[in-house]
């Protein structure tokens, strides 16, 4: 023990630690916020689609040698955002099969961009990190921190100003609207903002993982509580419990920094099953 | 007091489902709205609602009654049948057509949605969990969080569907109570012709003959269906 904490300290001397400690908790807590919305409107799988979608603009950005390629990545994200989320009900393809194809077809074209005009050596290499986010969480600059946290607070005030316009509109879009809501109004907001948080988590866990930070302390939540507020409450706090843990294991231990997180997640999701089935009981 | 005042109303997304339809809705009105399915009952509400511009003519609102503030009962949807959220909250979520950009509910708002609450006879359950209850249990909460935006008017859509004979009786009778002790204005869609001819003042029929008029008229216009009904026998179906 008292080795692991010397270990600790030593590694809390070096900024990147630090940067990544603050990156993937604030990421970890504003996925989770909107996860509760988007879990509850059927649309666990937006993150899995939308990173998806990054991967593939990262791809064209790369195949443009863009020097800066967060404009380019965070516009196309946001617009199959809002292509998926307000197109509502009267749609000729309907929402799961929307993202299924989305996510693919992004997927496979981003690779296929990167293969056939592929600039770098080890190509399976940097896919394999845009996927699973292996590294960039410890390479991350200052400015990308900072960037970090002025999205995040902006996020968290967001969510905390509309926070009872967010419930109505989750839990009955009708009679929101037919009450004088902007129900389109919100859908579209919730559009962007996922877009955005979907961008930033890339760093962190990679594309492959994010569904995993926008549906498990939602879920987990969900096994424990019964009302909206304690539901969201309670995700958010599982959500900087498992990022922080999960960064602290990766580093003391060496393993991959996403997938560590999911793993606490999933041990964290387990545990709360069985609480909730203890307590109903 | 004219409270609603359709005219030459046609309605549809790109083609006209109806041509033509006059109605007028007065204070204290019980109006069912009968009709086959796709005859356009769900689209009229939703032009009445606002959510929907008409084709051609016009819904003007009198007697103090906004589009905004009638209280709407929605068909239930799926996300709401697993949804993590206190009968409390819900009810409350009715006064938010009141709230413009204001994060927060004031006290009055609170005890409005109090209020609505008790008068639905749901008080004692405000802590509950809104997935927990039973079918008629919740259609009760989305009652009184509808009379939280309500000031007149009540607009329900099929509001008895799901649920079990005495869980829809019961329902028909609290509605009726808001009818006549509360003088709510009521708008109901229905597939159930029986309850509409017991409860309902005034009928408003959509097919190929549309019907308008009095309870007393339209059983004078269509004797066959007292009959029908008195037999047991359903006039339509009750799936959508």
């Amino acid at each position: 023990m008292d080795m692991m904490i010397e270990k600790l300290a030593q590694y809390w001397a070096y900024p990147f630690v630090q940067y990544a400690l603050v990156v993937g908790v604030l990421v970890a807590l504003c996925a989770s916020l909107l996860g509760v919305t988007l879990v509850l409107k059927r649309f666990s799988f937006i993150g899995d689609g939308l990173s998806h979608v990054a991967f593939g603009a990262m791809a064209i950005a790369s195949v443009l040698s863009l020097n800066n390629d967060m404009p380019l990545v965070l516009s196309i994200t946001v617009l199959c955002a809002i292509l998926l989320l307000c197109a509502g009900q009267n749609t000729k393809i309907k929402g799961d099969a929307a993202i299924a194809m989305l996510s693919v077809g992004a997927l496979a074209i981003g690779y296929l961009l990167m293969n056939v005009f592929s600039t770098s050596s080890n190509l399976s290499g940097d896919v394999c990190s845009t996927l699973f986010g292996s590294t960039s969480i410890l390479t991350l600059t200052k400015t990308e921190v900072w960037l970090c946290v002025v999205l995040s607070a902006v996020v968290v005030f967001l969510y905390f100003f509309f926070y009872h316009k967010i419930f109505s509109v989750t839990f009955d879009e009708s009679f929101a609207a037919a009450t004088g809501i902007r129900a389109k109004g919100y859908n579209l907001l919730l559009a962007v903002v996922t877009a955005v948080v979907i961008v930033m988590a890339m760093n962190l866990v990679g594309s492959l993982l994010i569904s995993a930070l926008v549906t498990f302390p939602a879920m987990s939540a969900m096994r424990l509580f019964r009302s909206f507020r304690s539901v969201t409450l309670c995700a958010a706090l599982l959500a900087v419990f498992c990022a922080a843990a999960g960064i602290l294991i990766a580093i003391l231990a060496g393993t991959p920094v996403g997938s560590t997180i999911v793993a606490v997640e999933i041990l964290l999701f387990g545990l709360c099953s069985l609480l909730g089935w203890a307590v109903r009981r | 007091m004219i409270q609603i005042n359709c005219q030459g109303l046609a309605l549809g997304y790109h083609s006209a489902l109806m041509r033509d339809l006059n109605f007028t809705v007065h204070a204290g009105d019980y109006l069912c709205i009968l009709g086959e399915n796709g005859a356009g009952k769900s689209t009229l509400m939703k032009t009445i609602l606002g959510l929907l511009a008409p084709l051609e003519g016009s819904v003007t609102f009198g007697d103090g009654v906004r589009a905004n503030e009638i209280g709407y009962l929605p068909q239930q949807t799926q996300t709401q049948r697993d949804f993590p959220a206190t009968v409390w909250e819900v009810a409350l979520s009715g006064c938010q057509g009141r709230c413009g950009l204001r994060p927060f509910y004031t006290r009055a708002e609170k005890e409005l949605a109090r209020q609505s609450l008790a008068r639905m006879d749901m008080a004692h359950l405000s802590g509950r969990c809104y997935r927990e209850l039973s079918g008629g249990q919740q259609q009760r909460v989305l009652l009184a969080r509808a009379l939280c935006a309500a000031r007149k008017m009540l607009l329900l859509d099929e509001p008895v569907t799901g649920l079990d004979p005495t869980a829809s009786r019961e329902l028909y009778q609290v509605i009726a109570r808001l009818n006549k002790e509360d003088g709510m204005t009521i708008l109901m869609i229905s597939h159930d012709t029986s309850a509409a001819l017991r409860y309902a003042s005034h009928i408003l029929y959509l097919g190929e003959q549309v019907f308008f008029g009095t309870r007393e008229e339209f059983i004078q216009a269509n004797p066959g269906y007292r009959d029908r009904e008195l037999k047991g026998g359903s006039l339509h179906g009750h799936d959508d």
